[in-house]
């Protein structure tokens, strides 16, 4: 077992490395973003051009450091993937239904619009500070929100976020896990996300983090662009309020 | 407008109101109970059942990572107790090489697992057990010379095949699973796990 362990770590490490020397494939996924938001999509042939992620319709510079935020026009707090499905309905024509499909990728043959998209609109990104406002009363009521739903305990194992992410210098197995609770845990992981994941091959949003820790933790499956995602997302994106962000990342 | 009507719609705009300033911790209350059930799906065998808590789960949320204080945990503690079933032929160590197998396998109640394959306890993930695993976390303790350290009698078998089945019984609001309590493993996978603390022979004690 042991021995098993180690020469998977080393296969790993190698494969990361090489990753590491040809640049992050995350480029390829935020390239592909971009076509798409320029691209006249849906229904009506509209672009995200007009679409408004909180400074202004088209504007995405700096966009995904203030999000989740308010949202007058749909009066919800929203986070990136939410706006982006409300304006593909709202702007673009799509379905509820087809905005909402094939939210993480899968290899060639299932590739992920949603994820490229979030790839693109998150580099543009990448260095300004994390400045998550909680001025609205909706803004305030999601982040307390999701604080309820990170100490949620549930499921066979009595699980909560907390169970793995609640104190320092704690790991499973042996994979480190950030203290989620403290400024310092909050600001490393969630300005490293989305992430390309060499042990997958993929590029990963933040939303796909959720996703797959709601899964070892043994709850039901968390739906896409649900208000428990954003709230987790506002938890942990104002806390890590303060440090520029720096994705799409690498990781192991 | 009958009385009725009008105080309903009294209390719907005391709450508009509250929204308006900041929100109360009733209203987070019945807010995270909607959105709960609008936020997750059933998938496979992980049903929405999963989302109800049981008095335990509720007591210990509601602390958001505080410590509980001497009567609620006197409380928890008590009520896990109470629940512990021992087994009824008295025997409370069965094999430590099955228990090995068990500690190690971190598959079962996913969503993601087969429902028919393996259900493993994945000791591992949070304790050091035998000295040969290289591989484990430290959520909890180091469990390495556990029935060595502690003695092998029987009120420490006691303790161990207890603490297995409902670790809220010893210490409330710890973050390890109960795994008979819940159903995690079986009564013969619980003495296997228990040997793998207590019986001399497993490399646990070496
Ligand atoms: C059973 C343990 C467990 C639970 C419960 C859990 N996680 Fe995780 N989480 C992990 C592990 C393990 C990793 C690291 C994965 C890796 O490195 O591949 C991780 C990684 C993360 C990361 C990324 C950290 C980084 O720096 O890249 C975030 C964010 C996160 N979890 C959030 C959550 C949230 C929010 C919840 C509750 C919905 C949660 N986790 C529940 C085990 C858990
Ligand atoms: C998710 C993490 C986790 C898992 C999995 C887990 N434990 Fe624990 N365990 C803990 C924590 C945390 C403690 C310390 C708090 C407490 O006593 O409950 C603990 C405490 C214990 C203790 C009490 C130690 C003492 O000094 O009295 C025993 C015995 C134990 N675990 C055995 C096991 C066994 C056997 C398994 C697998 C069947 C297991 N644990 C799986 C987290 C875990």
């Amino acid at each position: 077992m042991p021995c098993a362990f180690a020469q998977s770590t080393v296969d790993e490490i190698a494969k990361y490395r090489a990753a590491l020397q040809d640049g992050n494939p995350a480029e390829l996924w935020e390239a592909r973003g971009e076509a798409l938001w320029k691209q006249k999509r849906g229904p009506k042939q509209v672009s995200f051009e007009q679409c408004d992620l909180g400074l202004g319709a088209g504007v995405v510079k700096g966009a995904y450091a203030r999000l989740p935020r308010y949202f007058a026009d749909a009066d919800r707090v929203m986070d990136l993937e939410t706006r982006l499905v409300w304006c593909m309905v709202k702007l673009q024509g799509y379905s509820e239904a087809d905005a909402l499909k094939n939210p993480f990728g899968s290899g060639n043959e299932k590739k992920s619009d949603m994820e490229a998209l979030v790839a693109y609109v998150t580099s543009e990104s990448r260095g300004a500070k994390m400045n998550v406002a909680l001025s609205h009363p909706k803004e305030e009521q999601m982040y307390r929100l999701g604080e309820k739903m990170f100490y949620f305990r549930g499921g066979p194992h009595d699980f909560a976020c907390a169970t793995c992410h609640g104190e320092d210098g704690k790991r499973i197995r042996l994979q480190d896990l950030p203290n989620l609770t403290g400024t310092e845990g909050a600001q490393k992981a969630y300005t490293t996300w989305p992430a390309y994941r060499v042990s997958q091959g993929e590029l990963r949003s933040f939303q796909w983090r959720l996703y797959d820790c709601f899964r070892q933790q043994r709850f039901p499956e968390l739906i896409f662009a649900s208000d428990a995602s954003v709230a987790l997302t506002m938890f942990l994106a104002r806390n890590a309020n303060g440090v520029a962000f720096d994705a799409p990342a690498i990781k192991r | 407008m009958n009385g009725r009507e009008s105080l309903v719609s009294l209390a719907l705009l005391s709450i508009t109101l509250g929204c308006a300033t900041a929100p109360s911790s009733e209203e987070i209350a019945a807010n995270a109970a909607a959105m709960l059930k609008s936020s997750f799906k059933a998938n496979g065998q992980a049903s929405l059942d999963r989302l109800k808590q049981d008095e335990t789960q509720a007591l210990c949320s509601q602390l958001a990572g505080k410590p509980p204080s001497k009567e609620v945990a006197a409380r928890i503690e008590k009520i896990n107790r109470d629940a512990i079933k021992y087994p009824a032929d008295g025997k409370l160590l069965g094999d430590w090489k099955n228990g090995e197998k068990i500690a190690q396998e971190g598959r079962g109640k996913q969503f993601s697992d087969d429902p028919a394959g393996p259900v493993g306890a994945n000791c591992y993930a949070c304790h050091q057990l035998a000295p040969q695993e290289l591989s484990f976390g430290t959520i909890g303790p180091s469990l390495y010379q556990f029935g060595k350290l502690r003695g092998y009698g029987a009120d420490t078998q006691r303790y161990a095949y207890g603490k297995i089945y409902n670790s809220e019984a010893y210490a409330a609001c710890s973050n390890m699973p109960r795994f008979g309590h819940s159903g995690i493993l079986n009564e013969q996978q619980l003495k296997d796990v228990t040997a793998l603390l207590m019986d001399p022979q497993s490399p646990v004690n070496k």
